[in-house]
């Protein structure tokens, strides 16, 4: 499986490679919109000391957790949403006359490396929180316990989201708000939303595991809204909980798969 | 080789249940060369995406070289190969070379066998001149041998074809036919083919089925269909009286 997604990542990139400009321009795009998330967050501690809570440096390790999660995600298979645009025309067909998994062929379709500019700005803020801040070194574990956790739900709302697009056919927005919204949702400290909605994604839709709840244990401290302290570890559960709905849910999608007239 | 047990599909549209094909119920037999005909929207393309696992049937069984092609769709790819007529399975903006680089990685076709092979299939369809072109430059003409070559270099033991003739010109059509016929001859590959042009099922096709309204409407020799109107000379004419006269 690994050795077939690399072949496909490979050949993707060498075929984008053939457009060189294109290829300069979105590593330039992915960079620059990278910045201006991060440029959010910094005009907001220039006004401001805490934010509900949470010092400037504890906001960046919430944030460079949750981005490197969600931008692996996206180098790995961010590509899973294109599906709806492949149900709808139904060039799914190709995929599946081949000898491999049609999610595997999905995810690394017109895969590029461009989007690594992300991973690299993340990598960056969570460093420069990590040293900063002057966290407990017994804790650190959890760093990238939280990331492959995070990137792992990520995938599976991606998921879940592309196994919706079978029964849709055509709304790839009503599945993005949960995608991208996830990502959005997750760049701030929880305690900044009100206590239904972190409920919500804290049982429902595990978003509180990507960064949140691990989050609170790295920097030592109680969840604002009084949650038990064993959810801090839950971030496993929770994601191999929803990779399984999701892989369920993706096998029940392809079954439903109408291809088009031809 | 193939094998279908009132095999059905239905589609919802709009509330409405259609059956695209209903209680098909065929057989086709190792090394056998069969004409698929019907009328568009019979549902030859749908029996075709049953055979090769793109859709599950809603009832019925269906095997495939002794697969369930919707369970195993995997494995079975590496038994079959697949031409679509109107859409192409190659990578469209890589050169055909390394298309076929490609499928020999994903096959797990090993190196002595896959040089061999291409280099077969690059004499038979003529694919030297334009080995290194990205597929989106290629003709309909080249792009139809391409995909050919791509559905035939894992040695398939069953070719299905869903109009592979569609839109080429008499040369084009003249190589293509000639090529199915020795790959069927020489490697006793099974082939299935679908087509409006029925040229192709004089010149290729030992048996005929003929689907209509989702279910067969006749199955035999190509003599059988020529017999079965009396009073009507060729091909075409006994052909357009079956598909006329099962539509009342």
């Amino acid at each position: 499986m690994v050795r077939t997604y690399l072949l496909l990542a490979w050949t993707w990139t060498r075929a984008a490679a053939a457009y060189r400009a294109s290829f300069a321009i979105m590593l330039l795009l992915g960079s620059v919109s990278a910045v201006l998330d991060l440029a959010v967050i910094l005009v907001l501690f220039a006004n401001t000391t805490t934010l509900a809570g949470f010092s400037r440096e504890e906001v960046l390790l919430l944030y460079g957790a949750a981005a490197l999660a969600f931008s692996v995600t996206d180098v790995l298979a961010g590509n899973l949403e294109r599906i709806s645009q492949h149900i709808r025309a139904g060039t799914l067909d190709t995929f599946l006359i081949r000898p491999a998994g049609a999610w595997l062929q999905i995810a690394t379709d017109r895969f590029t490396p461009t989007r690594l500019g992300r991973v690299a700005q993340a990598c960056l803020v969570l460093g420069y929180a990590l040293g900063a801040l002057d966290l407990d070194p017994g804790r650190l574990w959890m760093i990238p316990v939280m990331v492959a956790c995070g990137a792992v739900i990520f995938a599976s709302l991606w998921t879940l989201a592309g196994a919706v697009q079978f029964l849709l056919t055509d709304a790839p927005e009503v599945t993005s708000a949960f995608t991208y919204g996830g990502q959005q949702l997750t760049q701030y400290p929880f305690s900044v939303y009100g206590r239904d909605l972190v409920r919500g994604v804290t049982y429902v839709l595990p978003l509180a595991f990507v960064n949140w709840q691990p989050g609170l244990y790295v920097l030592g401290r109680d969840d604002p809204f009084g949650t038990p302290g064993f959810l801090r570890f839950l971030g496993p559960v929770a994601a191999l909980s929803l990779a399984l709905l999701a892989a369920f849910a993706w096998r029940q999608g392809l079954r439903r798969y109408r291809s088009t007239g031809s | 080789m193939i094998e279908l047990d009132r095999a059905g599909r239905t589609f919802r549209v709009k509330r409405t249940l259609v059956h695209a094909v209903r209680d098909l119920s065929f057989t086709v037999a190792p090394g056998e060369f069969v004409g698929y005909l019907g009328p568009n929207g019979a549902g030859k393309s749908t029996t075709i995406k049953m055979l090769c696992g793109i859709l599950t049937p809603s009832s019925g069984r269906v095997r495939v070289a002794g697969l369930d092609p919707s369970r195993k769709r995997t494995t079975l790819a590496r038994r079959i190969g697949v031409v679509f007529g109107q859409r192409t399975t190659l990578w469209w903006d890589l050169p055909l070379k390394d298309s076929f680089e490609l499928i020999r990685l994903l096959y797990k076709v090993d190196r002595g066998t896959f040089a061999r092979r291409l280099a077969e299939l690059t004499e038979t369809l003529d694919l030297g001149d334009f080995l290194r072109t990205p597929v989106r430059q290629l003709s309909l003409g080249q792009r139809m041998r391409g995909d050919l070559a791509a559905a035939l270099l894992h040695a398939p033991d069953v070719l299905v074809l869903d109009e592979p003739t569609i839109g080429l010109d008499v040369v084009s059509k003249a190589s293509i036919r000639a090529f199915l016929a020795r790959v069927n001859a020489e490697q006793g590959t099974t082939v299935l083919l679908t087509t409006h042009d029925l040229g192709d099922i004089e010149r290729l096709c030992r048996r005929v089925m003929l689907i209509d309204h989702g279910s067969l409407a006749f199955d035999g020799t190509l003599d059988d269909l020529m017999a079965s109107a009396p009073g009507h000379a060729t091909i075409e004419e006994v052909v357009t009286h079956l598909y006329t006269s099962s539509r009342q």
